[in-house]
């Protein structure tokens, strides 16, 4: 079995308390950092580690933190983006629930290295539960002395709340994030201005994933080059897949990128392989806005190597015959799914949670949404195939945030792998439109 | 995104609420996590405080009170409120299930749980009450818990699994049981 950084002690008994986290090593990262570097040196370890993003985009951590401006005499800030509300991931919420103590050592660390004095974690609505976990865990942060005034005799002070969204996906997009913390409606702002110059308040901000946050905490603790050599090339370190769909043990798996995606499905150290006995159909590899993938393409790329679990490899082939890491969240199909089905209900998601500012989103994914219905419920024409192509083409690259491409993506994807499929439920429409109808076909390889 | 002002319905609320002494330190608490001109910082979460409150929904009223207690004007709260979908603008049964119908849950039976529901509570999903008053039904965007779906969340409680007969059950006995609503965390606060 791999390392573990992030989840080693997830199970310790006790181990959202300060007392057994600190036991088990917690906040050693947060005394190095404040007792022994300065704050550009704890940015420089983690651009040696090449950690990327774990919300999604996979940029670089560190860069992202050197672009941070640093005006003379106005406060800078660091939030922690606790939205995951895309369909697929689930991972960011085991890890604040179970660990809550390891997210606040790392907004402790990284906000000391971004120079930021108040801090903010801002976590779905409806996840209630585990603000108040995160909550109970800074008041004992406080009184320990690791946050407030001058912690640890550094002279360095930190403020850190948890700020609670409302239920909007949208709000996960950085800056309809700032704009929710701002008490506003969760519409995502023109860029630029980019929030490392002008984020929250109008102020210097770094927006990053939970993940992120946690994972300079071990880069920290045993360096940067010790973290970048976990992994495969320029996909480093650990990164934790939440798996769900039909598989035999759905659940949150911290793993050493590079594992090949074939191992990850069937081994029992992973997810155990399909269930019911049943063959896997498809995968949707980084959580919903990801192009899904045929089993024989998620399992080998199209030049017949192995796929593996990696920023690379996943895309290999681009769209045509490649997917993305996105933000780890693995959905497995099973040979009974109707891959038409599957897809109305993620463009009834993106159209049910676009903002609405941008025509060609807001109208774009109805539009899918409702060809997407009438071909599922046996009303669909044939040129509704390649109407669902064109709408998901006009969204892409016209639109303030990606959250029109999020939802054109997965349309295309599922038309150029599952072309039949679609075309059956015109031809079949009556035998397609029955609850739990299973197209008899195989799937297009590109 | 639920938008539309004229579906909310005249509320039967009393004529002026207010909030109790612990929710008003809990909101003064909640004011200090922001600079102290940027108070409207604080309004989901004194939304979020203020439908536990009064009755699981915020009625024009209450979002009259949010606004005074923040200094904002009213239409600040209700572009607000009406943007989110956790805020219920109409009048709701004691305890509202969530059924989370995002693909995830759909492929491990997030439709045959609503069905089934519909029938245990005689409720229709939409938003309507069950006649007995207890359950109003919802459905939601994914919840953050694919992985142990399907999924219904009530108030701040998840109940995963739902994919049995029993488990259901189970959650409708609990439910069911509740005689008074949960003590709030902010009351719990006040009492110790
Ligand atoms: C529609 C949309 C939803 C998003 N949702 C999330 C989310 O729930 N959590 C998250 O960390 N990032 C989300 N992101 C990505 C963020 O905008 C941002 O890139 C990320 O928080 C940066 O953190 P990272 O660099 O640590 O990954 C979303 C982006 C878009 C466009
Ligand atoms: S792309 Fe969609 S979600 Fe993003 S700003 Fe435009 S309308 Fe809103
Ligand atoms: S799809 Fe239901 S919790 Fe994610």
């Amino acid at each position: 079995m791999g390392r573990k950084l992030l989840t080693e002690h997830i199970n310790v008994e006790g181990i959202d308390t300060f007392e057994v986290y600190r036991k088990h090593g917690g906040y050693r990262s947060v005394e190095k950092a404040l007792k022994t570097m300065t704050p550009d040196e704890v940015v420089e370890e983690v651009k040696k580690s090449g950690l990327r993003g774990r919300g999604g985009a996979g940029f670089p951590t560190g860069l992202k933190w050197s672009f941070l401006a640093k005006p003379e005499g106005v406060p800078r800030h660091l939030v922690c983006n606790a939205d995951e509300s895309e369909p697929g991931t689930f991972k960011d919420r085991q890890l604040m629930s179970k660990l809550p103590h390891l997210l606040i050592e790392g907004m402790i660390t990284s906000s000391y290295a971004l120079g930021a004095n108040t801090s903010y974690i801002y976590i779905r609505g409806e996840l209630l539960y585990v603000l108040r976990i995160l909550e109970k865990a800074i008041s004992e942060a406080y009184a320990n002395g690791f946050l407030g005034k001058n912690i640890l005799g550094s002279g360095y002070d930190l403020d850190l709340h948890v700020h609670p969204g409302g239920g909007a996906y949208i709000c996960g997009e950085e800056t309809a994030l700032l704009e929710s913390l701002e008490g506003k409606r969760g519409n995502p702002r023109n860029k630029p201005p980019f929030p490392a110059v002008q984020g929250l308040y109008a102020r210097p901000t770094v927006v990053n994933n939970v993940e992120s946050i946690a994972a300079v905490v071990p880069i920290i603790n045993d360096g940067g080059d010790e973290y970048a050599k976990l992994g495969v090339g320029k996909s480093t370190g650990t990164k934790l897949f939440s798996a769900c769909g039909h598989l035999n043990k759905p659940g949150i798996y911290e793993i050493e990128l590079g594992v090949p995606v074939e191992e990850f499905i069937y081994s029992d150290e992973y997810c155990g392989g399909i269930w019911k006995g049943r063959e896997l159909k498809a995968v949707v590899a980084g959580g919903s806005s990801v192009p899904i993938l045929p089993k024989e393409l998620i399992l080998k790329t199209a030049a017949g190597e192995d796929r593996l679990m990696t920023y690379e490899s996943l895309s290999d082939g681009g769209f045509v015959t490649g997917t993305m890491l996105g933000s780890g969240g693995f959905i497995a199909m099973d040979e009974t799914t109707c891959i038409v089905r599957n897809t109305w209900s993620f463009s009834r998601f993106y159209h049910h949670e676009s903002c609405g500012q941008c025509s060609p989103c807001r109208e774009g994914t109805g539009w899918m949404e409702k060809v997407l219905h009438r071909l599922e419920h046996g009303h669909g024409h044939m040129e509704d195939i390649d109407l669902l192509v064109s709408v998901a083409k006009q969204i892409e690259g016209n639109t303030i945030c990606p959250l029109g491409e999020a939802a054109a993506w997965p349309v295309a994807a599922a038309v150029r792998h599952f072309r039949d499929e679609f075309e059956w439920h015109v031809t079949h429409a009556k035998e397609a439109a029955r609850p739990g109808a299973v197209y008899p076909g195989k799937a297009v390889l590109a | 995104m639920p938008l539309n002002l004229i579906d909310m319905e005249p509320t039967n609320a009393p004529a002026k609420p207010q909030f109790s002494a612990a929710a008003q330190d809990e909101i003064k608490r909640i004011i200090t996590h922001y600079p102290e001109d940027r108070k409207k910082s604080a309004l989901l979460p004194v939304l979020h405080i203020a439908q536990a409150e009064f009755g699981g929904w915020v009625s024009p009223e209450v979002q009259t009170l949010v606004a005074e207690t923040l200094d904002l004007k009213p239409i600040e709260v209700y572009e607000v409120a009406t943007f989110y979908t956790m805020f219920n603008l109409k009048p709701v049964g004691k305890h509202v299930l969530e059924i989370c119908r995002t693909g995830p849950c759909m492929l491990r039976g997030s439709d045959e749980l609503t069905a089934h529901l519909e029938r245990l509570t005689g409720a229709r999903v939409g938003g309507e009450t069950s006649p007995d008053g207890l359950f109003t039904l919802k459905e939601v965007e994914c919840l953050a818990a694919c992985g142990f779906a399907p999924i219904v969340q009530v108030r701040e409680k998840y109940y995963e699994q739902l994919d049995t007969p029993e488990n259901v059950d189970a959650m409708l006995t609990e439910l069911r049981n509740m005689v008074h609503r949960p003590i709030l965390p902010w009351e719990a606060l006040a009492q110790n």
